[in-house]
């Protein structure tokens, strides 16, 4: 009915709309960046200056840190469309619902996560990583965000209604992270210990393909569920 | 193109419970080419989620809608394509300008958006074109979402309260629009608590009474 209906461009119409909210609105970028930086600073000033404490608490402090300020930006996904109406409009897209949520989560994890993975080798330094542990720090990080934005996508769509749904939504969504947690922070450990660490990484690549290919359905049925 | 009295939209046996209360119960309808549905009531009524179940957003306890003779949970593509709906909320960014919230909707239904500033023409928000929406007044917010009216393929329109903090000239400039797109055969359900002043003959009115028994 409708020749021009393609699902490419819908796809890009979300992106090129949420990034330049996102651009406008710039403490949405940099809020959840400063907070994984003084996460990671507080340990560093914390535990004091014995470099060798650092060094082995570094991945998992890195990781934790990485884990909350997603967590901290995750409100944002959905709750602003929400509120203003425009949620109801994406729901009744000819475009399946799907599309636009993952359009809408790539445009999150662009926003919140790339600065991050950037960032991190800078913070990596700070903790004194094992150098060797750079390269796996790198990859894990870019395989494993995209796993915390999709799968923290499921608890926003499902908190989105509730007027206080915060605390809540830490209380779904932690639990869920713990696997990429545990790989992740094993991968780099394994990669300074200058053992193999490429199954780790297989692993979270799987997570992430399997997240990546089943999130986005799920967040399109709590959206439904959340504005019913 | 298609037989003017063909139902394109009906809704059988419908029902809405809301906190324990029936909103509306055995509801019957039938939306013909052509047809200006008024939906009225007191508040709390149930006029919206009426509306809501109607485009699909809500679920009803019981019966069902059927878009060409299909059940809407089965032909979504096909029926959102056929559908507007404008919401209580206008669903306008405050962060982007006019001209791109504009842009959005359209590209949302797979539309065209070369005719963005003749539309914004339409709704009296020329030269507003690079304004962020954030700097607008509520009615300018709903205008932008209006415009969508004035160039759109979809044939069902489902409007809750159209008129809401638009001044006179534009409401009469929309009630125009309105008869315009029924006389070219497209369904309007549009709930308001003004008195339409289209032709009485020209649209029914549903009227939801308050149900108080359970």
């Amino acid at each position: 009915m409708n020749p021009s209906l393609s699902y490419r461009k819908a796809f890009q119409a979300i992106l090129s709309r949420d990034l330049t909210i996102a651009l406008r609105h710039r403490d949405d970028i940099v809020n959840p960046l400063l907070f994984f930086i003084i996460v990671i600073t507080l340990f560093a000033i914390g535990v004091g200056a014995m470099p060798n404490v650092l060094m082995t608490i570094a991945p998992g402090v890195i990781w934790v840190a990485a884990l909350l300020s997603t967590l901290l930006s995750l409100e944002r996904l959905f709750k602003n469309d929400y509120q203003d109406g425009s949620l109801e409009q994406l729901l009744l897209s000819p475009c399946p619902v799907f599309i636009l949520v993952l359009a809408k989560i790539f445009a999150h994890w662009l926003v919140t996560s790339v600065p991050l993975i950037l960032l991190a080798p800078l913070l990596a330094m700070m903790m004194n990583l094992h150098p060797d542990g750079y390269w796996a720090l790198f990859l894990t990080l870019l395989l494993g965000t995209p796993i915390l934005s999709l799968l923290g996508a499921i608890g926003v769509a499902l908190t989105v209604a509730l007027k206080k749904g915060g605390v809540l939504l830490s209380l779904l969504i932690l639990p869920l992270y713990i696997p990429v947690l545990i790989l992740a922070t094993a991968a780099v450990d394994a990669a300074t210990m200058n053992s193999p660490y490429q199954g780790h990484l297989a692993i979270i690549a799987a997570l992430f393909f399997a997240s990546l290919i089943t999130a986005p359905f799920a967040v399109g049925a709590a959206l439904k569920v959340s504005t019913n | 193109m298609n037989t003017s009295s063909s139902l394109v939209l009906t809704a059988d046996n419908l029902s809405c419970i809301r906190e324990e209360r029936i909103l509306f119960d055995e509801l019957d309808l039938q939306f013909k080419n052509g047809d200006i549905w008024q939906i009225a009531g007191a508040n709390g009524t149930g006029k919206t989620s009426l509306l809501r179940i109607l485009a699909g957003l809500h679920e009803p306890e019981n019966g069902n809608i059927k878009y060409k003779g299909t059940l809407i949970g089965q032909c979504n593509e096909e029926y959102h394509q056929d559908l507007l709906y404008l919401g209580h909320s206008p669903g306008v960014k405050a962060e982007l300008t006019v001209l791109e919230n504009l842009q959005f909707n359209l590209q949302l239904c797979g539309q065209n958006t070369d005719q963005c500033v003749q539309l914004l023409e339409q709704v009296d928000l020329y030269g507003f074109s690079d304004t962020l929406a954030a700097h607008l007044s509520a009615g300018q917010h709903r205008r932008i979402a209006l415009a969508r009216l004035w160039l759109t393929d979809a044939r069902i329109w489902i409007l809750d309260e159209p008129f809401t903090a638009i001044d006179k000239q534009g409401v009469k400039r929309l009630e125009q629009r309105v008869l315009e797109h029924a006389d070219q055969g497209g369904i309007v359900i549009l709930t308001t608590h003004q008195d339409l002043s289209l032709p009485t003959s020209r649209y029914q009115t549903l009227t939801l009474e308050r149900v108080f028994a359970l």
